[in-house]
């Protein structure tokens, strides 16, 4: 149940604006990427044309191939509502459904899109997902409840669940903790690990920390100056990138010099 | 031994310098009996006194206060003072035309039968017998009231659902597009067309349709509508706009269609909003005149088919009473009905906007732990 996502001469583009310039990387499946780098340096504009979110924004649009084990999501006649299914997002503020309860969040991706679901396979569904983003036991005798009455990293934690529910190969996650403290940070930190052994896991972060703590490989992007475009800079195993980087700019991040 | 006496402290030391705090109540006293002396001097009417008290007190209040505790202070107590006397201002001519109905309006609601009689066979020889021998006023609102209820009822059932898609079609797919555009400069522009127009426009739209002369409450509830759309498009528009965009992703991310998570995603985060205005657009018609007068005539029966035959409603009842008093030698039992029909028009538009306010509050999202 995972992919790898292969990215080829990638360039975005809002409007005429070239925001981001000419990605080259493989994201290997079952494993978890980070994309470091400052702010703007166009991580989460990237992190968005893997599922076709970017499309969302007004006159973004893309260049270049994202092949998902081969097939091409930009090929022609691709429906980017079926990428969307196979590679699901966690955004960075939480955002459950406030109208739904925690059970109808956890089932808003099969309830949404109208497929028949009987009762005990949706209860197994909720349990299965909710067990998976470690929620289960604090949400378990309230399920009927709105999701907005829970905690910001419990609410967090159950828009993994609603992400996990629709089964999906791959899961971005866009600075999924930079709303949380640290201890709801370090709950969502632990799911990364778990979620790895079943899922391809891309995650955009600030911290470097975390980017340390998480992730197989690290992808560094950085930006020449305002109006240029962002750039990946480097991408290696994790290891190497924070304590034998290649480039003199990732070392110069990631030893806090700058940015 | 020195016993040490804590002086007895009337007032603290950190409120030296300020008005104490019946102040207000005495400026206001003497210049309520001031003002009547003055106005005791030219003539006394109860609403001189008013203006005259009010300038007295502002004018105390402030001077005692800038005396006592500065210009800044003084400021301060200048601006409530106009604040408040703003207030009471604006407030004035509501409580009077309330107070106005309710005390011309009740006689009438009391009579036996106001509610649940037409006027169907009331005639001029009733009402002289009322106020000559002093039987009881007969006839009534039933068959206005359930006119207005028919014709407003399928003016909602028309505006709804127009209003509602073009609020989706400019929040959800309009882009900015010169479409778009076109129809918000045009819902304003309706938004001000005067009510008689529209009354006009659905005239003299059956005219051409259905034929000459064709008056039903149907016409009426077409005339409605033209006021009624672009209120809920407005209304409903700025609901669906505060919609988090993040909902929106959040669905898209699910792989949700855009027409799916627009039905049951946007729609219900925003269906509170969207009800109460409704309710208010509602409220906003119910009291049309002119558009009902030109395109339903008025009635004196019941009439329970709004697609055949004069139908009558509240304000067309209450102007025809008015005007054309049933009997021309003693319109006072005409009068009477005209009040208490006013009387449940307001009763009316006051239960749609308490609805309203239920209803925001019986949709909104909940946030129970």
């Amino acid at each position: 149940m995972s992919k790898r996502i292969d990215v080829k001469d990638l360039n975005v583009y809002y409007s005429k604006f070239l925001a981001v310039e000419d990605v080259n990387i493989n994201i290997e499946a079952k494993s978890v990427t980070a994309f470091i780098g400052p702010s703007g340096c166009g991580k989460s504009t990237f992190l968005r044309t893997l599922n076709r979110m970017h499309e969302v924004i007004p006159g973004a649009r893309v260049e270049g191939e994202v092949l998902l084990d081969g097939d091409n999501l930009y090929g022609p006649g691709v429906d980017p509502v079926t990428v969307r299914s196979q590679i699901g997002m966690v955004f960075q503020r939480p955002n459950p459904f406030p109208t739904m309860s925690i059970r109808d969040n956890v089932l808003a991706g099969v309830k949404l899109n109208n497929q028949k679901i009987s009762k005990g396979e949706a209860d197994a569904l909720v349990e299965r997902s909710l067990q998976g983003a470690n929620l289960w036991n604090e949400v378990k005798d309230r399920l009927g409840k709105p999701g907005s009455g829970l905690s910001g990293g419990q609410q967090q934690r159950l828009c993994i669940a609603r992400a996990i529910a629709v089964e999906p190969q791959v899961i971005l996650m866009d600075e999924p903790c930079s709303a949380l403290d640290p201890i709801s940070t370090l709950a969502i930190e632990d799911l990364i690990n778990d979620l790895k052994d079943q899922y391809t896991v891309v995650i955009v972060t600030h911290n470097m920390q975390q980017a340390a703590r998480v992730s197989d490989r690290t992808a560094f992007f950085n930006i020449a100056g305002t109006g240029k475009p962002g750039k990946l800079i480097e991408v290696g195993d994790t290891h190497t990138m924070f304590s034998n980087p290649a480039q003199k700019a990732t070392e110069d991040y990631v030893s806090g010099r700058f940015g | 031994m020195t016993s040490t006496l804590t002086p007895v402290q009337k007032r603290s030391a950190l409120t030296k310098g300020q008005l104490p705090k019946w102040a207000p109540y005495l400026v206001l006293g003497t210049a309520l009996i001031l003002g009547a002396a003055i106005l005791a001097l030219i003539g006394f009417n109860a609403f001189g006194w008013g203006i005259v008290s009010a300038i007295l007190f502002a004018a105390g209040l402030v001077g005692w206060s800038a005396i006592v505790e500065g210009s800044r202070r003084a400021k301060d107590k200048l601006a409530t003072c106009l604040v408040v006397g703003s207030f009471l201002v604006a407030l004035l001519p509501l409580i009077s035309v309330i107070w106005t109905v309710l005390v011309n309006g009740l006689p009438g609601l009391m009579d036996p039968g106001f509610l649940n009689t037409s006027m169907n066979g009331v005639t001029g020889a009733f009402d002289n017998k009322s106020v000559e021998e002093g039987a009881p006023v007969v006839g009534g609102i039933y068959h206005a009231l359930l006119g207005t209820v028919q014709i407003t009822l399928l003016a909602t059932v028309i505006s709804v659902p127009v209003g509602l898609l073009t609020a989706v079609y400019l929040v959800e797919y309009g882009n900015d597009r010169t479409l778009a555009r076109a129809i918000t400069f045009f819902v304003d522009v309706m938004t001000g067309i005067p009510s008689i127009v529209a009354g006009l426009f659905a005239a003299a739209f059956f005219f051409a349709v259905v034929g000459p002369g064709t008056k039903t409450g149907a016409v009426a509830a077409v005339a409605l509508s033209v006021l009624m759309i672009p209120v809920v498009v407005r209304s409903s528009e700025e609901m669906l706009k505060i919609v988090p965009n993040e909902l929106r992703e959040a669905a898209y991310a699910l792989g949700v269609r855009k027409w799916r998570t627009i039905l049951k995603v946007v729609i219900p985060t925003a269906i509170s909003g969207i009800a109460s205005g409704v309710t208010l657009a509602i409220a906003r018609v119910i009291g049309e005149t002119a558009p009902i007068l030109v395109t339903a005539g008025f009635a004196t029966s019941i009439n329970t088919n709004v697609f055949s035959g004069w139908m009558a409603s509240l304000p067309t009842f209450i102007y025809t009473q008015i005007l054309n008093p049933t009997s021309p030698s003693n319109p006072d039992p005409s009068s009477q009905r005209a009040w208490g029909a006013a009387l449940v028009l307001i009763i009316l538009v006051m239960l749609l906007n308490l609805g309203a306010r239920l209803i925001a509050r019986l949709f909104a999202p909940k946030a129970g732990r």
